[in-house]
């Protein structure tokens, strides 16, 4: 005879690293595109990290290669006539432009620089520009955010502290999104650190509503108050509780907004007022090569796929994540897949949706 | 309950007052930002003018005077109805009027394909959820919001407008057409001059550009309406409408997508600001004579009074479109309280 099946104790709810995975899963299975989203956006990371990291390790090897098959500014003829991948693409042979080949994957420009190798150089900085800004924005207006949100008491100097920084931001939320970057960028001149300040600039507000909006909510559940009662100091709750809450939410947001941050980058690039000419950067290498449409479509649509594959990849990743997370197409994922996952707090209106930044 | 139209009013006044210490930060901002960052324009309008030119140009335009001064005579002068000139002496308030409402047919025109597109696909992602249908339609929105609006419309404009034999450039083909254009909204004006060539003309100009400015905000309405027909579907009153023995597309349309509709309109507010950055892609491609291509020339060309004058423009277009989505919301759900 069989000993009674033990039964294991219920862990105690809470934020561990083992269900922070099991919750990630669930997200994943919930929705294939939502897995494809993030099989899309792990690859755009390798392949970044490749493209910088191989280079400076093998550098300290002492046999510094690259994974980059050409010089992205090297301007040459050396342009292997072989069998081109797509047949039906003629190889127009004016300038030294070249249909793509074995040699040349995504062909050559109108000036024989490698389109692939322009394409793959350019990721990491378009990657680099969206988690960037999307973090410098959580950071400045996130943490605004909370401090408007949290200490807003009426009578107390948070009111009025908190008073000022909604409306500094409401006269930044007035602008829309591309003309105050196009100035910024426009004024600050031509180089990484002016993009990223202009681009910061104009992204930090959203943060401010987003995270007001969400402690807000937050603090009227009834957990908060029981813990001030419980004797928890001020700053316990914001970290213990108010912080881990806002998690979620953010999250989803900044999933979504990095591609939102890669294409607004790419716009500004585009129209020649982010980065010196040279630099590989995707919008820009749209613009070069539009003036070549519609006989030499490849050239537009290697850059501007990439830009789209990484995006996608985002937005497919941050759009599922969203759908599992709200409480109103939760129920209908439970009874198409018979997964409930736990409850959430989502964010209620009062927050635009990052695609409506464009 | 406040639901007279006195409340209204007084929640359309509030709003409305709230917008002034917006739009005054928006001006010292844009303001001090522009002359501080480039404090002699002169200088950056012609990089090769003498020495004695500079000086009369900053003498005509007084930026000679100190930064506190030149901003106190801004507001003075904007007060009195006057915009200010840009780096030709051209005052900038007739251009702004004058694209102004091309940019706003351009809105509409975009914001009639979204709504009708954007629900239809909204609805068969609902019924069909968590299947095929549903994956198809969130890809597709998703695709346009993954496609730079530049690219989608230098695509729309080089390779597909061929293929379809539309126009692409400017809102007409012979420009200015032979009628006044009181409107300075070009179907509008072709229809008010009785000219029915130059209606189709306009529309056929006017069809690009829209498809590509609503594509790429597609996927909000489309997600609106399906996460809150989502919400609608399980509840008792369509099971009872099923029971009645209803058509299920009567349900689905008469019952459910009218109820869902609620909360679809609140988002229409939000992609206002969406729609005014991509009109500035859209119409410098599309060569559309909006405010858009002008706030793009503004910016490039140092035209500060024109800068100030855009950022005013969409700063209260913003705000209008919000609380217009606010008064629709409010009068189509009883529950809210104009007070």
């Amino acid at each position: 005879m069989s000993a009674a099946p033990t039964v294991a104790p219920p862990r105690p709810a809470g934020l561990n690293w083992r269900d922070t995975v099991d919750e990630a899963i669930r997200t994943l299975r919930a929705n294939r595109l939502t897995a494809v989203g993030f099989l899309l956006v792990v690859f755009a990371v390798l392949l970044a990290l490749l493209v910088l990291g191989v280079p400076f390790v093998s550098g300290l090897l002492g046999h510094p290669t690259t994974i980059v098959p050409y010089n992205p500014n090297g301007l040459s003829d050396d342009r292997l006539q072989g069998p081109s991948w797509w047949p039906w693409l003629t190889d127009p042979g004016r300038w030294l432009t070249s249909a793509p080949n074995f040699s040349h994957l995504l062909g050559t420009d109108e000036l024989g620089q490698d389109v692939f190798s322009r394409v793959l150089v350019a990721l990491p900085l378009d990657l680099w520009i969206g988690i960037v800004i999307t973090g410098l924005a959580v950071i400045i207006g996130g943490g605004l955010g909370l401090v408007a949100g949290f200490w807003d008491a009426p009578g107390t100097v948070g009111r009025w502290v908190s008073a000022i920084i909604l409306r500094v931001t409401d006269v930044f939320l007035a602008f829309p999104t591309l003309v105050l970057a196009f100035a910024l960028a426009a004024i600050l001149g031509r180089n990484l650190n002016a993009t990223i300040a202009a681009l910061t600039i104009t992204w930090w507000p959203y943060y401010v509503r987003l995270i007001r909006g969400e402690v807000l909510a937050i603090k009227h559940q009834g957990y908060i108050p029981a813990a001030r009662i419980a004797g928890a100091s001020e700053l316990r709750i914001l970290a213990r509780h108010v912080l881990r809450n806002l998690l979620e939410p953010l999250t989803v947001y900044a999933t979504l907004d990095v591609g939102t941050v890669i294409v607004t980058f790419s716009t500004i690039s585009y129209f020649g007022i982010s980065l010196p000419e040279t630099t590989p950067e995707w919008g820009s290498m749209v613009f070069q090569y539009q003036s070549f449409l519609p006989t030499y479509l490849y050239l537009v649509l290697a850059p501007g796929l990439a830009i789209f594959v990484t995006v996608l990849g985002f937005s497919l990743l941050g759009d599922g994540m969203r759908d599992v997370l709200d409480p109103r197409t939760r129920r209908a994922y439970a009874r198409v897949k018979r997964e409930l996952p736990a409850p959430m707090v989502m964010p209620e209106g009062s927050v635009p949706d990052p695609s409506s930044r464009r | 309950m406040g639901r007279s139209p006195i409340d209204l009013a007084y929640f359309i006044a509030v709003r409305l007052l709230e917008l002034i210490p917006v739009l005054l930060g928006v001006i010292l901002l844009t303001f001090f930002f522009t002359h501080i960052v480039v404090p002699d324009p002169c200088l950056a309008w012609n990089p090769r003018a003498k020495p004695d030119v500079i000086a009369a140009c900053r003498q005509f335009f007084g930026f000679n005077q100190p930064l506190y001064i030149q901003f106190e005579k801004y507001i003075i002068q904007l007060l009195r109805g006057n915009w200010g000139v840009d780096q030709n002496a051209v005052p900038v308030f007739p251009v702004i009027a004058a694209a102004l409402p091309e940019t706003v047919e351009l809105v509409l025109a975009s914001l009639l394909l979204m709504i009708i597109f954007g629900i239809l696909l909204g609805v068969i992602a609902a019924r069909y959820a968590g299947r095929w249908p549903d994956h198809l339609v969130r890809v597709f929105y998703l695709s346009g919001w993954a496609l730079p609006t530049y690219l989608a419309a230098i695509l729309l404009a080089i390779v597909v407008a061929p293929l379809v034999g539309l126009p692409t450039g400017g809102d007409f083909s012979v420009n200015p057409p032979p009628f006044p254009q009181p409107t300075h909204m070009s179907v509008l004006d072709a229809l008010l001059a009785g000219n029915l060539p130059f209606t189709l003309d306009a529309i056929e100009h006017l069809i690009l550009p829209a498809t590509a400015l609503a594509f790429l905000n597609l996927g909000i309405i489309t997600r609106m309406t399906r996460s809150s027909m989502l919400e609608v579907l399980p509840m008792d009153f369509v099971k009872s409408a099923r029971m009645k023995g209803l058509h299920e597309s009567t349900v689905v349309y008469r019952h459910v997508l009218r109820n869902s509709l609620i909360t679809t309109t609140t988002v229409l507010g939000f992609t206002s600001s969406g729609l005014l950055s991509g009109t500035i892609v859209v119409e410098e491609v599309f060569r559309w004579p909006g405010i858009g291509l002008y706030s793009y020339n503004a910016v490039i060309e140092y035209n500060f009074a024109g800068t100030i004058g855009i950022v005013i423009v969409f700063a209260i277009a913003v705000v209008v479109a919000n609380l217009l989505a606010d008064i629709v919301y409010g009068l189509i759900d009883p529950r809210v309280d104009w007070r």
